[in-house]
């Protein structure tokens, strides 16, 4: 998989910070951050997922020119498509190497993980998939390793 | 600030209420942060209509970054080393969210001081939507 460059901007993580409805102020006050340990405005714990913005090809993110499955004249964007969602979030985990500073710029890097199946109840045969991010910072140096577990499940999960 | 380990012990818990009523447009919001523009949690029409869902419901990355918020408030910033979770059960609009970190653990790692912590968020009905833990650096 290709490599991502992300930079980390003080504008974005005050943008996620504030949709975390969370207002320490080393995500949002320069002056205050560099009074503080951290020395400078500092991404909350699960901001390396919005490296999302920088993929061009992120699926979940509507393109000009390409037909998408969210509702616009219809309930669906595209005919026929089944009620498949393109799966959920199962597991996120975080290893924190380095800190990681705005201003800093990342490279991400995603390595193919393991793939299994179970059986449930609430929602018929699940598939997990895992995938593992790797954030190097402008150095090379391993600054995060991210490790995501995605489920497709083969019908809506019941609410019962 | 730091949490200091001559001042913790194992059993020790923090909790905050990380979020009251979960509004759609927290949701929305979100989605325009963290670049996530799954349908699942902003279109109620493709939500209802063709996946089957009562409504939309939140980003289990919201539900984290929630979580996080508790966390840090304990830890201090910059002190995480590990933070992992899993996705019990799904956050709908109009939840009200516990998070709870509970101390399981006190040691020594190369002369550095560490916790372990055990992470849970609740909904309003007790059940659990994130179970997780992390580990931090905390001071002497």
């Amino acid at each position: 998989m290709a490599k991502i460059t992300f930079p980390v901007e003080a504008s974005h993580i005050m943008m996620f910070a504030n949709a975390i409805g969370d207002t320490n102020p080393v995500y949002h006050d320069a002056a205050a951050a560099k009074e503080s340990e951290v020395g400078g405005i500092v991404p909350p714990p699960s901001f390396a997922q919005a490296v999302a913005q920088f993929d061009p090809d992120y699926f979940l993110r509507p393109k000009p020119g390409q037909k998408w499955f969210g509702s616009a004249k219809g309930p669906s964007g595209i005919e026929g498509k089944p009620t498949s969602t393109g799966g959920l979030h199962a597991e996120q985990h975080y290893e924190y190497h380095l800190p990681v500073h705005a201003g800093d710029v990342l490279t991400a890097e995603t390595l193919p993980g393991k793939t299994w199946e179970r059986e449930s109840k609430r929602a018929g045969k699940l598939t997990f998939r895992e995938r593992v991010t790797e954030y190097r910072n402008q150095k090379g140096e391993l600054a995060i390793t991210a490790r995501g577990v995605g489920v497709t499940t083969e019908r809506p999960v019941d609410q019962g | 600030m730091a949490l200091k380990a001559s001042a913790l012990k194992v059993g020790d818990t923090h909790s905050e209420r990380v979020v009251e009523n979960l509004s759609r447009t927290q949701l929305v919001q979100y989605a325009g942060a963290s670049g996530d523009y799954n349908p699942l949690h902003t279109d109620e029409v493709y939500t209802t209509q063709v996946a089957g869902y009562p409504s939309v419901f939140a980003h289990g990355m919201l539900t984290m970054g929630l979580t996080s918020k508790m966390l840090v408030n304990f830890v201090g910033p910059g002190r995480l080393t590990k933070f992992g979770v899993r996705f019990t059960n799904q956050v709908w609009p109009g939840d009200t969210l516990d998070s709870v970190a509970t101390v399981e653990a006190i040691r020594d790692e190369a002369g550095v001081k560490l916790v372990d912590l055990k992470l849970s968020t609740t909904n309003q009905d007790g059940k659990e939507v994130v179970s997780g833990s992390a580990t931090a650096r905390i001071d002497p």
